[in-house]
């Protein structure tokens, strides 16, 4: 029980995050208005949440142009698709006690 | 957390996954509707053969010219309609149309149909034309299974069912017709109404 607990991961425990890292795990990556899109969050919220993904080195950010256009696309790191799938694991496990 | 809050992050997990990898606002109606179109080439293309005197198809007539618009006819109203439904079903699931699931959507679907569409074209042009039908149902088959990645997953059922018909076809290509006019008349209306009481309503 306390390993389970162990592998319930702080930094997803909010909806838009754990939205975030659901998108990026089945997608090569995916842009800021996509997520916005999807998640139906507004900038801020988005951005700060992303911001904290990115610090614990979940996500990885790469800002380019289009065109004139800023553009900002997301992708899962390698350590960000590890603690997600324990992260889901540890859910599954709790569900199934 | 309770137990029903972690369920609740589960179904949102399963359910960013599933939208923002595949595209739902497909349109079943317009399935039901290419079937129908279909059937209409078909039965016109049966009259225009038969008012000819032959039972068979020869390349170079006149006749032959007015099937292949027969068919070109058929395939853009399909996907004129397909676009219009789709778009009108977007709309309802909040989805735009023209977005990075249905850009993949649309490239799986069209780099097998495409091949089979050039194929074809260079068969006919080099009198191999007796094995058309069952050739246009393996290629669009393959190209249906490909695209269902991308999509409502049950269409690669009907992917499989037109490989299928499209094989028996090549053994009775004589039948090529009707092999065509159950594939992609009777088949799409079947499946399109499936897909249209599942997911449209």
């Amino acid at each position: 029980m306390k390993n389970i607990i162990h592998n319930i991961n702080k930094a997803f425990d909010h909806r838009i995050r754990l939205g975030i890292m659901s998108i990026l795990v089945v997608n090569e990556f995916a842009d800021f208005k996509m997520l916005k899109e999807l998640l139906g969050a507004t900038d801020g919220n988005l951005a700060s949440h992303t911001k904290a993904l990115e610090k614990e080195e979940y996500i990885l950010v790469e800002k380019s142009f289009i065109g004139r256009k800023p553009n900002t696309r997301y992708s899962v790191t390698k350590k960000g698709r590890e603690a997600f799938k324990k992260h889901v694991e540890a859910i599954e496990k709790l569900l199934k006690q | 957390m309770s137990t029903e809050e972690y369920l609740k992050d589960i179904t949102e997990i399963k359910d960013m996954m599933n939208k923002s990898s595949r595209f739902f606002s497909l349109s079943g109606l317009s399935g039901i509707m290419a079937g129908i179109y279909a059937l209409i080439g078909a039965a016109i293309a049966y009259y225009l053969v038969s008012i000819s005197g032959r039972d068979y198809l020869i390349l170079d007539g006149k006749i032959f010219n007015y099937i292949l618009l027969d068919l070109v006819l058929v395939a853009l109203l399909s996907i004129v309609t397909a676009i219009i439904l789709s778009t009108q079903k977007a709309k309802k699931n909040n989805e735009t149309l023209w977005n990075g699931t249905s850009r993949r959507l649309l490239t799986a679907f069209l780099i097998p149909l495409i091949t089979g569409g050039i194929y074809i074209m260079i068969k006919i042009y080099s009198n191999h034309y007796g094995l058309t039908g069952s050739l246009m149902l393996i290629f669009y088959g393959l190209a249906l299974v490909n695209a269902s990645k991308y999509t409502i997953g049950n269409v690669k059922y009907l992917g499989y069912i037109e490989i299928v018909l499209g094989l028996i076809c090549a053994i009775y290509p004589g039948y090529g017709f009707w092999f065509w006019v159950l594939g992609f008349g009777v088949m799409h209306i079947i499946y399109g109404s499936l897909i249209y009481f599942k997911h449209d309503r």
